[in-house]
C-alpha cells in the first residue's frame, strides 16, 4: 500500500467511524443507565435517515440538508420518548433482559411502518451542499464530505464528555452507569433520568442515520446491520463508556478498511481475498476483546457478579405437574389420527423450537446466562447432521446421534470462554462466537455449501412420511426437554441455580461455579443440537441461517415470552411464537406490525412472560 | 404443538389441580384450530402456490406481485384454464430456506395447489426446489439466479424462469471482450450469486481474451459494502475496467463513493443487473453514464407484445413496470400455459407439458427447454444515461437467452442424471 | 500446629492498603474475635482466609496445609466455613433447600444430573435448621426471610461440611440483643461439641467480650493489639483508637 492509499483508507476508517460512534455513544448510554438491552435503537437510525432524506428533500438546498440534521435527531429523540415512557417504563421491574422483548416487538412494528410510510424502494439522499466531490491531497483523493465525518466524531465525543462532566445531569447519569444502588439512595428522580437518557440516545440514533444520508441509501435493512455494529461497539468500547466507545468506532473502521485495502494476498502460493474477512472482522474483534479485557477498551474492570432484581421462589414439580406432561404427549402422539398434513408440519416445527427454547432457557433461567448466540450450537448441529448424512453417507438415526455430540463440544469451547464473564457480556460473547461460526460456514462452500447450504436431505423412506416424522420430532424432543427440565430438578440443577443465585456464597460451599456453568453450556448445546439435527430433517436441508442471528434472537423471544421464571415459560414461548408467527405470515399483509403489536400487548399484560402471567393469575385466584 | 397451550402447563410456582383437564381442554382447542383449514373446492378452480420474501425484498417483490396479479386476472377473464378458473394462494415466505419449505408444504399439502411458482433468494429457491422433488411437484422459479438450480442441482420438478447469473454475465462478456481491456478489477457481494458471476466472468473472459488480467477482487458482505474503502481499494489498482455485481443498496453506496471519488472517469465499468428499474431508479441523479448493464428499459421497447404488457400494467396499477413486473406476469402465464398444454393437472403430466413449452413474452418468445428446464427469457444489454435526472438504459439490445447457454453436452454433465 | 497460621498477608486496592502484613492464630477449639472499626481490613482478612482474594503476599496454612490463593470451593472440602458481613443465600430456594444444597455439595453429589434434588438430606438439613433456630422456617422462601434469621441460615449452610474453622464475619447484624447472645451460645456449643474452630469479628463489644477466647485488634489493616479479652479491653491504644468511636 502506497502512503496515499494508506492516507485515504485511513480518512475511510475515520468517516465510518464517526456515525458508528454517534450510534453507538446513544446505545451505551441507554444500556448503561437503564439496563435495556435496546434493539430497536437500529429502527431509530433507520428512521433518522429517511426523515433526513425526506426533510432535506422537502425544504431543498443547502438548508434542507443542514436543517434536516437537527430534525432526524429531534423526530428521533421524539419517538424515544414515546417508546419510554408507553412501554419501557412499565417493564423496568420485569425480570432481567425482559425488556429486549419489548423492543424486539418494536423493531418489527417500527420496520413495518416505514415500509408503509416511505414504500420499498430505497432511498439515495442527497449530497451534502458545500461538500460534494472529493480534494486531492497528494496522490490521495478524500471525500470531502468523510472529512467533515471525521470532525464531526470527536466533536460530538467533546460535547457529550463535557456534559456528563460539567452538568449536574451528566453527573447523575454518570451516577447512574456506574452504581444505581447509589442513585436511588441520592433520591434522584430516576424516572426522568431515564426518560432524559433515552431521548438523548435515540437523538444520537437519529442524527447518525442523518449524517449518513450522503453516504448511504434510506432502506428498509438498515435497522439490523446498525444495531448489531452498534452493540459490538458499545461491548468493544466498554459499558457506558464513551471514550472507549470512540476508540472502538474508530479500531473497527480502520480494521475494516486495512480489511478492504489489502484485497487478495498471496501466502506461499496460497491466496486469500482478505476482504471476505469483513464479514466477521468486528466479531472476531469483539471475542477477543471479551476474552482478554472483559470490561471493554474504555471501561474499568468491575465486579463480574451484578446483583438480580428479583428472584423467585421455584418449587420443584410434584407427580401431578409429570401426570399433566405424560397425558399431554399422550395426546399429542395421537394428534396424527385428526388432523391434516400441513399441522404436523408445523407441529414438528414447533417441537423443534421447543427443544431449542427449553435449552437456551436452561442457559438463561437456571443457569442465569443469557446467549445471544446460541443458535450457533442449533446450526453445528443442524450441520453435523447433514454432513454427516451427505459426506458419510449414515443413516438418519446415526445423524441425529451425532448431532448433540458436536453440538456440545462447541458449548464446551465456547462456554470455557464464556463462564469468565456474566450478564450482556457473556451473551455479547456468544454472539460472537456464533458470528464466527456463521462466517465459517457461509464462506466455507466446499464442505457447507457456502451461503446456499446443504439440501436434499431428507428422512429416509420408513421416516418420510410426515405422521411418522412428527411422531419422532416428539418422542426425541420430548425426551430433550424431559432430560433438561430433569437436570433442573437434580442436584445439578441446584448447583447451577445455586451459581446464579449468589456465586460467592455456591463457591463458599464447595460448588465449583465456573465448571457447573461450563457443564450446563455443554448440556445446553446438546439439546439445540439435537434440535437443530431434527430440523435439517424436517426442512431436506439447512443453509447458514440455521445459525444466524435472527434465529438466536428468535429463541430469545421465545424464551422470554413465555416467561424465563417458569420450567414450561419456553414451551408455551416457542410453540406460540411459532404459531403466532406461521398464522401472521399466513393471513396478514404487514404481518410484522402485527406480530409486533401482538408480542407487545403480550410484554405489557405479562410482565413475568406468558406462562409465569398465567401462573400468577391461577395464584390469585385460588 | 405438544405442549401449547400455556394454560396446560402447571408453572414451576403452582404445581396443583388437575393439570392435565387443562391440557385436554388445551390440546382439543389447538387441534380445532388447526382442523378449520379450507380445502379445495376441486372441479371449478384449479389452485397455484405462490411463495415469496415479500416482505424481506419488498422493492424487487412488492411488482412483482403486481405482474403475477394482473396476469391471474388476464387468465381468468379469457375464461380461465381449459374452463377451470386459477386460484393462487400467495405466502410470505420470511426469505428463510426452513420457514419456505413449512409454507410450501402448506400450499401442497392443506391448499392443495397443483404447482408451485415464486421465490427470490438463490438459496431459499433451492431448498424449495429440493421440496419439490421430494413431494414431486411442480416449482417454476421465478425469480432465484443460481445457476445450481437448474444445474448441479437440477431436478425433474424445477424450472427456471430468469436469466441465470451465468447468462447474464455471458450477455455482458461479448461488449467486455470487443472493448480489449487488459487490467479488470471485480467487485461482487460475498454469496454464492456475486462469487459465481465473478467466476463466469472470469473464466469467459479469459478464454476468449486470454492476455486479460485481473489486478483486484474485493467481495463485501452483502447490505454492508464499505463503499469508500472499496471504491479507494479499487482504484489503488489502477484497472482498466470493472465488473461488478453488486446491486441494491450496495450498488446505490458504490455508485455514490465511486463518483464522489471519480473511480469511474476514464474506466468502463460493467454491473450486473444494473440496469433493473428496481435498482437503477433509486440512483437517480447518481446514476453513472456509460455503464454497461443488465436490465429493463421498459420507456423504450416498442415490440407489440410489450407495448400490450405495459399498457395493461399502466392501466391496472397506475405505475410502470419493473423487470420484478415481467418476471411475475411471464411466471403466472408460464403455469397457466403448462397446464393447458397437459390438459390435466397432475404433476408429472404438468411436468412433460412444461418441458419444451413456448410461451410469447413481453420479451418475446421463451421456450423452457427440456435439457435443463432453463427458460430462454433474455434480458437487455445496454448502457447507463441520466435523462431529467433519472437513469435509463441507452443503446440497448434485446440478448435472448438460448444464445447464451453453455452447448447442449456440457449442460448434460452439469447436470445430475436422474 | 495450631489450625489456622496467618503470617505476613497483605492485600492492597489501588492505594488503599487494606490488609498490611497481618499475622496470627488460631488453634483448634479457640474462638478468636477479629474487631477494628469500619474498613480496618477485617473483611478482607476473612476473605483471603476464605479464599475469595487473593492476598498479595503472605501465607495462610490450614491444619498444616499451605492454603494460600486456594479457591473457596476446595477450602470447603478441607473443612472451611464461613459466613459473609453481606449476607448471601439462594433466593429461589426454600431455606432447607439453601441447607440441602450445601449438604448436597459437601456430599460430593452436585454435578448429578438425575434423582430430585429436595429428596437429598432432608433430615440432616432440618436438624442444622433445628439447631439454629430456625426449624419452623424450613419450607419457607429464602427471599421472604429477615436479616437476622438469613445470617442463621448462613450459619446452618457453614456448617453443612462439618467444618474445622468457622469464619463468621459480623455473624449477628441485625438481631435483637437477646438472639445474638443466643446465637452465640450456639457457636459456643459447636466448639465444644465439634472440636470447631472460630474466628468472628463484631461490632458489638459485649458479644466480643462475651464469647472470644482472644481478640485481635485491626486498624488500617495492621494489627494494633492482641491477646484475651480482659488485657485487650486495659490496653490504653485500643480504647483510645477504637472503643471510643464505635461504643454506642
Ligand atoms: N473491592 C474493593 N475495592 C476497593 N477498595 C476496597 C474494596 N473492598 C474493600 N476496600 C477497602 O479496603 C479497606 C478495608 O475494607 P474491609 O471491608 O476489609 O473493612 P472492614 O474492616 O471489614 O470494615 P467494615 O467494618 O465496614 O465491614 C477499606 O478502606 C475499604 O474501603
Ligand atoms: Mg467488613
Amino acid at each position: 500500500m502506497t502512503v496515499a492509499d494508506t492516507l485515504s483508507q485511513l480518512v475511510n476508517g475515520l468517516a465510518g467511524a464517526s456515525t458508528l460512534f454517534l450510534l453507538a455513544s446513544g446505545l451505551s448510554l441507554i444500556f448503561g443507565v437503564t439496563r435495556v438491552v435496546n434493539f430497536a435503537h437500529g429502527s431509530l437510525y433507520m428512521i433518522g435517515t429517511y426523515v433526513g432524506i425526506a426533510v432535506a428533500e422537502h425544504v431543498g438546498g443547502a438548508t434542507g440538508f443542514w436543517l434536516a440534521l437537527p430534525v432526524a435527531a429531534a423526530i428521533a429523540g421524539a419517538l424515544g420518548f414515546a417508546v419510554e415512557t408507553t412501554v419501557l417504563r412499565r417493564v423496568y421491574r420485569a425480570p432481567e433482559l425482559f425488556q429486549l422483548l419489548a423492543t424486539f416487538a418494536l423493531v418489527l412494528i417500527l420496520k413495518d411502518a416505514t415500509l408503509i410510510v416511505w414504500g420499498p424502494e430505497d432511498v439515495l439522499g442527497p449530497r451534502a451542499p458545500g461538500l460534494e466531490d472529493a480534494v486531492r491531497v497528494g496522490d490521495a483523493t478524500l471525500a470531502k464530505y468523510d472529512l467533515f465525518l471525521v470532525i464531526v466524531g470527536p466533536l460530538v465525543l467533546a460535547a457529550l464528555d463535557l456534559v456528563f462532566r460539567r452538568t449536574r445531569w451528566g453527573l447523575l447519569v454518570r451516577a447512574a452507569t456506574q452504581d444505581r444502588e447509589m442513585l436511588g439512595a441520592l433520591g434522584v428522580n430516576q424516572r426522568w433520568l431515564f426518560t432524559g437518557v433515552f431521548v438523548l440516545g435515540s437523538a444520537l440514533a437519529g442524527l447518525a442515520g442523518a449524517l449518513q444520508m450522503p453516504r448511504e441509501p434510506a432502506s428498509l435493512s438498515l435497522d439490523l446491520t446498525a444495531i448489531t455494529d452498534a452493540f459490538v461497539v458499545v461491548v468493544v468500547g466498554g459499558l457506558g463508556s464513551l471514550r472507549g466507545a470512540f476508540l472502538a468506532a474508530v479500531l473497527i473502521g480502520v480494521l475494516k478498511a486495512l480489511c478492504v485495502a489489502l484485497g487478495t494476498v498471496e501466502v506461499a502460493g496460497w491466496s486469500f481475498n482478505v476482504s471476505k474477512l469483513t464479514l466477521v472482522i468486528e466479531f472476531a474483534l469483539m471475542a477477543v476483546t471479551l476474552a482478554a479485557r472483559p470490561w471493554g477498551l474504555g471501561g474499568r474492570p468491575f465486579p463480574l457478579e451484578e446483583r438480580r432484581a428479583t428472584v423467585e421462589l421455584a418449587k420443584t414439580p410434584g407427580i401431578r405437574f409429570w401426570l399433566g406432561i405424560v397425558a399431554l404427549l399422550v395426546l399429542c402422539a395421537l394428534a396424527p389420527l385428526v388432523t391434516d398434513e400441513y399441522t404436523l408440519v408445523l407441529a414438528t416445527d414447533v417441537l423443534v423450537f421447543t427443544l431449542f427454547a427449553t435449552s437456551l432457557h436452561f442457559l438463561m433461567g437456571p443457569g442465569g446466562m443469557a446467549s445471544f448466540g446460541h443458535a450457533a450450537f442449533f446450526g453445528i448441529g443442524a450441520y453435523t447432521a447433514a454432513l454427516a448424512v451427505r459426506s458419510a453417507g449414515v443413516p438418519m438415526l446415526v445423524a441425529l446421534a451425532l448431532a448433540p455430540g458436536t453440538a456440545a463440544l462447541a458449548g464446551l469451547v465456547v462456554g470455557w470462554f464464556c463462564v469468565r464473564l456474566s450478564g450482556v457480556y457473556l451473551a455479547m460473547l456468544t454472539l460472537a462466537f456464533a458470528q464466527i461460526a456463521w462466517s465459517v460456514v457461509f464462506q466455507w462452500d466446499d464442505v457447507t455449501g457456502g451461503s446456499n447450504g446443504l439440501f436434499g436431505i431428507w428422512p429416509p423412506g420408513w421416516a418420510s412420511d410426515r405422521a411418522t416424522f412428527y411422531l419422532l420430532a416428539l418422542a426425541l424432543c420430548a425426551a430433550g426437554v424431559v432430560a433438561l427440565w430433569t437436570v433442573v430438578n437434580a442436584p445439578f440443577g441446584f448447583a447451577l441455580r445455586a451459581a446464579r443465585d449468589a456465586s460467592t456464597r455456591a463457591e463458599a460451599v464447595g460448588i465449583r461455579v465456573r465448571r457447573v456453568r461450563w457443564l450446563a453450556f455443554g448440556l445446553a448445546a446438546a439439546a439445540a443440537g439435537l434440535a437443530g439435527a431434527l430440523y435439517v430433517f424436517a426442512k431436506g436441508g439447512l443453509s447458514p441461517e440455521v445459525m444466524a442471528i435472527p434465529r438466536s434472537v428468535d429463541g430469545l423471544v421465545m424464551v422470554l415470552l413465555g416467561g424465563v421464571g417458569t420450567l414450561v415459560g419456553p414451551v408455551v414461548g416457542a410453540a406460540l411464537f411459532t404459531w403466532l408467527q406461521d398464522f401472521t405470515l399466513r393471513h396478514t399483509e404487514y404481518w410484522r406490525l402485527v406480530l409486533g403489536a401482538v408480542i407487545l400487548l403480550a410484554v405489557l399484560a405479562f410482565p413475568n412472560g406468558v406462562a409465569g402471567g398465567l401462573a400468577r393469575l391461577r395464584e390469585r385466584l385460588a | 404443538m405438544t405442549t401449547a397451550n400455556p394454560e396446560t402447563s402447571p408453572s414451576l410456582t403452582t404445581p396443583r389441580r388437575r393439570p392435565w383437564l387443562r391440557a385436554l381442554v388445551a390440546v382439543a382447542c389447538v387441534l380445532g384450530c388447526a382442523g378449520t383449514s379450507r380445502f379445495a373446492a376441486a372441479g371449478d378452480v384449479i389452485r397455484i402456490g405462490e411463495l415469496n420474501a415479500y416482505k424481506t425484498f419488498p422493492a424487487f417483490l412488492e411488482p412483482y406481485r403486481k405482474g403475477w396479479q394482473l396476469a391471474l386476472e388476464e387468465i381468468n377473464a379469457a375464461g380461465g384454464v381449459a374452463g377451470r378458473r386459477l386460484e393462487v394462494v400467495s405466502r410470505d415466505d420470511n426469505g428463510n430456506p426452513g420457514d419456505a419449505v413449512r409454507v410450501a408444504e402448506e400450499l401442497a399439502s392443506r391448499e392443495h395447489v397443483v404447482a408451485l411458482f415464486g421465490g427470490f433468494a438463490s438459496h431459499v429457491g433451492l431448498a424449495v426446489s429440493d421440496f419439490a422433488r421430494q413431494r414431486r411437484i411442480l416449482f417454476l422459479a421465478a425469480e432465484p439466479l443460481s445457476d445450481k438450480l437448474v444445474w448441479q442441482n437440477g431436478n425433474r420438478y424445477t424450472f427456471r424462469l430468469r436469466a441465470s447469473t451465468y447468462m447474464q454475465t455471458a450477455m455482458l462478456v461479448p461488449e467486455a471482450v470487443r472493448l480489449h481491456r487488459r487490467r479488470w478489477a471485480l467487485v461482487y457481494p460475498n454469496y454464492e450469486y456475486g462469487q459465481a458471476a465473478a467466476e463466469a466472468f472470469k473464466a469467459l473472459l479469459k478464454a476468449r481474451q486470454p492476455d486479460v488480467e485481473f489486478v483486484a477482487e474485493q467481495a463485501p458482505p452483502l447490505g454492508k459494502i464499505d463503499a469508500g474503502a472499496t471504491v479507494q481499494a479499487l482504484a489503488s489498482a489502477k484497472p482498466d475496467a470493472i465488473f461488478s455485481a453488486l446491486f441494491a443498496t450496495d450498488l446505490a453506496k458504490f455508485v455514490r463513493a465511486g463518483n464522489t471519488r471519480g473511480l469511474f472517469r476514464g474506466r468502463e465499468v460493467f454491473n450486473l443487473l444494473g440496469g433493473e428499474p428496481e435498482y437503477l431508479d433509486p440512483l437517480r441523479a447518481e446514476t453513472p453514464a456509460g455503464w454497461y448493464v443488465t436490465g429493463y428499459p421498459w420507456r423504450s421497447i416498442s415490440t407489440p407484445a410489450h407495448t400490450r404488457f405495459l399498457d395493461a400494467y399502466r392501466a391496472r396499477w397506475h405505475d410502470y413496470p419493473r423487470l420484478g413486473s415481467v418476471v411475475g406476469y411471464v411466471a403466472m402465464h408460464a403455469v397457466a400455459a403448462a397446464i393447458s398444454r397437459a390438459g390435466d393437472t397432475q404433476t408429472e403430466k404438468l411436468v412433460d407439458a412444461m418441458e419444451g413449452l413456448d410461451l410469447d413474452t413481453p420479451f418475446g418468445p421463451i421456450r423452457f427447454r427440456a435439457i435443463d428446464h432453463q427458460s430462454t427469457m433474455g434480458a437487455f444489454v445496454g448502457r447507463l444515461a441520466q435523462k431529467d435526472g433519472r437513469g435509463v438504459m441507452v443503446d440497448w439490445v434485446y440478448r435472448d437467452g438460448a444464445a447464451y447457454l453453455p452447448p447442449d453436452d456440457v449442460v448434460r454433465t452439469l447436470r445430475p442424471a436422474h | 500446629m495450631n489450625l489456622l497460621e496467618v503470617r505476613n498477608v497483605s492485600r492492597c486496592y489501588g492505594s488503599v492498603r487494606a490488609v498490611d502484613d497481618v499475622s496470627f492464630d488460631v488453634a483448634a477449639r479457640e474462638r478468636v474475635a477479629l474487631i477494628g472499626p469500619n474498613g480496618a481490613g477485617k473483611s478482607t482478612c476473612f476473605g483471603i482466609v476464605g479464599g475469595q482474594m487473593r492476598p498479595d503476599a503472605g501465607t495462610v496454612t490450614l491444619a498444616g496445609e499451605r492454603v494460600t490463593g486456594m479457591d473457596p470451593a476446595s477450602l470447603f472440602r478441607r473443612g472451611l466455613g464461613r459466613t459473609f458481613q453481606v449476607t448471601a443465600t439462594f433466593a429461589s430456594m426454600t431455606v432447607a433447600e439453601n441447607v440441602q444444597t450445601a449438604l448436597t455439595s459437601h456430599g460430593r453429589h452436585s454435578l448429578r444430573p438425575f434423582g430430585r434434588a429436595t429428596r437429598l438430606s432432608r433430615t440432616q438439613a432440618h436438624d442444622l435448621l433445628d439447631r439454629v433456630g430456625l426449624g419452623e422456617q424450613a419450607e419457607r422462601p429464602c427471599a421472604e426471610l429477615a436479616y437476622g434469621d438469613l445470617k442463621r441460615v448462613e450459619l446452618a449452610m457453614a456448617l453443612a461440611n462439618a467444618p474445622r474453622l468457622l469464619l463468621m464475619d459480623e455473624p449477628t447484624a441485625g438481631m435483637a440483643p437477646p438472639d445474638r447472645h443466643a446465637l452465640m451460645e450456639l457457636v459456643s456449643g459447636l466448639v465444644q461439641d465439634r472440636a470447631l474452630a472460630v474466628l468472628f469479628t463484631e461490632h458489638d463489644m459485649d458479644i466480643v467480650f462475651g464469647h472470644a477466647d482472644r481478640v485481635l485488634v485491626l486498624d488500617h489493616g495492621r494489627i494494633v493489639a492482641a491477646g484475651d479479652p480482659g488485657s485487650v479491653r486495659a490496653n490504653a491504644e485500643v480504647r483510645r483508637l477504637y472503643l471510643g468511636e464505635s461504643q454506642p
